[in-house]
């Protein structure tokens, strides 16, 4: 067998075999499913309370005698605050409000309750202004017209393509799902991976095994071996991720109810998808091989890799941002910077139509980063790993990388 | 076809020559040591040997071709700086180091079989090598080296640590390679090892050579025209001995320049005493090692 398929098998074994690998391709979904679990259980203890919640009000402006019953509420007339204060502190009415005398030209409304609130509950807010708009329009407009006015919209978007024909993807949370959670996944995948090219190389190099190895393979071969076992193990969890997410969103759909079916998949989603975790993957884990060509020890070899896998999870950090101005020039530059365009490219897709110049662009700049990062982490390998105990200095890294 | 040919070759760093224009060769079936105080330059040349890193200038060819990956596997390589996958079991890291210089799983396990057996390491064939002391990993080490059979072993320092139990098994099993028509070259610090191993030597120092050939000739080029006596009775002034040094148990006789040590025996014999031991001088290779290192250091 050839001796990088050789290193290829050992890699790709030696990493499943890991307590750490086998504990975190498992972790997520048990982790998803606690979350779920856990979301049910809250989502149980928050609903509405089925008893009717009733308000008291006193209507100090006038002319405020009907639609008492807006949904569960139960809307009680007192005539005066004293009295119901009284009935607030008997518990006979939740909370009450007053019409003061200047309503109509102040449009204020003092509320009274005995729980300490953050802000006001939604319902109640909507149940009062429901109130007072349809006492305010009765018999000047049609009942139908006061339920606009209380409701009115319901906005429907529909996205046309350039030839003016409804588009495909129709955009929306549930089309930001899957790019989301696959970016999510495509981000740890890109950290966890290049972290075991690192950790082996590492090891190699402290337990003095590198020249053993180099006695019998080329640095290429050594590199290429262990950069795709490690790659098809890192794989493999990614598969085991992607497989239990339509398992995990049937169970969420309980909880989350009709949101699961907005949920699209791009049309060149799953082909860019596979395309950028291979990229990405690639570009990580050979630079993490010359870091650890260059580190004294697996501990500092972590810290510097820390500096470009930071990049990785980076998108998520700015998340917010991104959804407001998914095609802002800052996200566009940063989608063809190679070491942020895998996981950004997959959160762009899902937010917006990313055109196919920056998808290229992006794409020729991973290769050539890899092509590149190759090189350099050879050369590195071939200049420092059998150097141990010490880390050589940046000005000497970049002079001997000019000597070639 | 020599094993090896090294032909001038020059390494730097920082622009200081670690090994400058260095040339040896070693024979198919002989033990050649590379010999030469700490930074003498001798990792250096291995690895260059090796081709796990480049010389700047000159070049080397290893069973009459350049190292290739096929040839690769006719290299066994022990080098001083060494280790093994600690969470591995011993026979598990045989296979697949061995399998890295082309040997099929089946053909490992009779070998490494035999070879554990020969080591006494068999029972400890199915423990992880960080359960294993440091010895017995230094064992499964040079089996690892030697297991798929190649035609030339460079060993770095190989009994370093070693009792002395493991380093006479092992020193038995370096000189089979030799009686089996292998070329090995041994790179370490005891002399004694040396001489007791190897038929030529190679000394470098600041990463030149200082001493190249066959262990007797350089010994006789070193030695310092004395015998050495052991007798019982009253030794009376030798014509031809300029000095007589004593030591504990016997006398060092310095003679002149034209006595031969065969006339001192005739004349030593014809003065009555009863000669118990009677051997031309010859130093050791530690002596030539201090003197040759010491006259170039600095």
């Amino acid at each position: 067998m050839d001796k990088m398929l050789l290193i290829f098998r050992h890699e790709f074994l030696h990493t499943i075999k890991r307590t750490g690998f086998i504990i975190l391709t498992f972790a997520l979904p048990v982790l998803a499913l606690l979350a779920i679990g856990i979301s049910h259980i809250a989502s149980g203890l928050i609903k509405p309370p089925a008893e009717v919640t009733k308000i008291g009000y006193v209507d100090e402006a006038g002319g405020f005698e009907e639609f008492t019953s807006p949904g569960n509420m139960t809307l009680v007339r007192f005539d005066t605050r004293e009295a119901a204060t009284r009935a607030l502190i008997k518990k006979d009415i939740n909370e009450y409000f007053v019409i003061p005398l200047d309503y109509i030209s102040a449009g204020i409304i003092n509320r009274y309750t005995v729980q300490k609130e953050v802000t006001p509950p939604s319902a109640t807010a909507t149940a009062i202004k429901n109130f007072l708009s349809s006492n305010l329009l009765a018999w000047k407009v049609p009942a139908t017209t006061v339920a606009r006015i209380e409701a009115p919209l319901n906005l429907v978007t529909t996205t046309l393509t350039a030839t003016g024909n409804v588009a495909t993807e129709q955009g929306g949370l549930g089309n930001l799902v899957v790019p989301g959670v696959f970016g999510l996944l495509l981000a740890l995948a890109l950290v966890f991976s290049s972290t075991y090219v690192l950790q082996g190389l590492g090891e190699e190099k402290e337990n003095r095994l590198m020249e053993i190895l180099l006695s019998s393979v080329s640095t290429r071969q050594l590199i290429t071996g262990k950069v795709l076992g490690i790659g098809a193990a890192g794989l493999v969890q990614v598969v085991v991720w992607v497989v239990s997410i339509p398992f995990l969103l049937n169970l969420a759909s309980s909880s989350i109810g009709g949101f699961i079916s907005t949920i699209q998949i791009p049309a060149n989603f799953l082909v860019l998808g596979v395309t950028y975790f291979i990229l990405g993957y690639l570009l990580f884990a050979v630079l993490s091989a010359g870091v650890a060509a260059i580190s004294a020890t697996v501990r500092e070899g972590q810290g510097l890799a820390s500096i470009f896998t930071l990049f990785a999870i980076a998108p998520f950090w700015f998340f917010s941002l991104l959804l407001v101005f998914p095609n802002s020039p800052i996200w566009v530059v940063f989608s063809i910077f190679p070491f942020s365009a895998p996981v950004l490219v997959m959160l762009r897709l899902g937010m917006t139509g990313v055109p196919a110049w920056q998808l290229a662009a992006s794409i020729a700049v991973l290769v050539l980063s890899i092509v590149g990062g190759l090189l350099l982490a050879a050369k590195l390998l071939r200049t420092y790993i059998l150097m141990y105990g010490k880390r050589p200095k940046l000005v000497e890294i970049i002079r001997n990388l000019r000597r070639g | 076809m020599p094993a090896v040919e090294v032909n001038h070759i020059v390494k730097s760093y920082a622009d200081k020559a670690v090994v400058n224009d260095l040339s040896f060769s070693v024979a198919q079936g002989e033990i050649f040591g590379l010999i030469g105080p700490n930074g003498a330059g001798k990792t250096t040349t291995i690895r260059m040997m090796m081709d796990i890193i480049k010389p700047d200038s000159g070049d080397v060819t290893i069973l009459g071709e350049k190292l290739s990956e096929a040839s690769k596997n006719k290299l066994g390589y022990l080098p001083e700086e060494r280790g093994l996958y600690r969470k591995l079991t011993a026979i598990d890291s045989i296979i697949y180091l061995a399998s890295l210089k082309g040997m099929d799983r089946h053909s490992v396990e009779e070998k490494a079989d035999e070879l554990l057996n020969q080591t006494g390491m068999l029972p400890h064939k199915g423990k992880k090598i960080e359960e294993l002391s440091r010895g017995m990993g230094q064992i499964i080490q040079f089996i690892v080296t030697i297991i798929h059979n190649p035609e030339l072993v460079i060993l770095d320092e190989p009994f370093a640590g070693l009792d002395p139990v493991n380093t006479e098994l092992l020193k038995r099993m370096v000189a089979d390679l030799r009686n089996h028509g292998k070329a090995v070259i041994l790179s370490t610090h005891q002399m004694n090892e040396v001489e007791e191993l190897c038929d030529r030597i190679l000394m470098i120092n600041h990463g030149r050579s200082v001493l190249y050939g066959k262990l007797p000739e350089i010994q006789s080029k070193y030695r310092s025209n004395s015998v050495l006596l052991e007798f019982e009775g009253k030794l009376e002034e030798v014509p031809g001995v300029t000095e007589k040094r004593t030591h504990k148990g016997y006398v060092e006789l310095v003679l002149d320049g034209k006595t031969t040590p065969q006339q001192i025996l005739e004349r030593l014999v014809s003065t009555g005493i009863t000669i118990n031991r009677f051997e031309v001088a010859t130093p050791s290779l530690n002596e030539i090692f201090l003197k040759v290192v010491g006259k170039n250091h600095g």
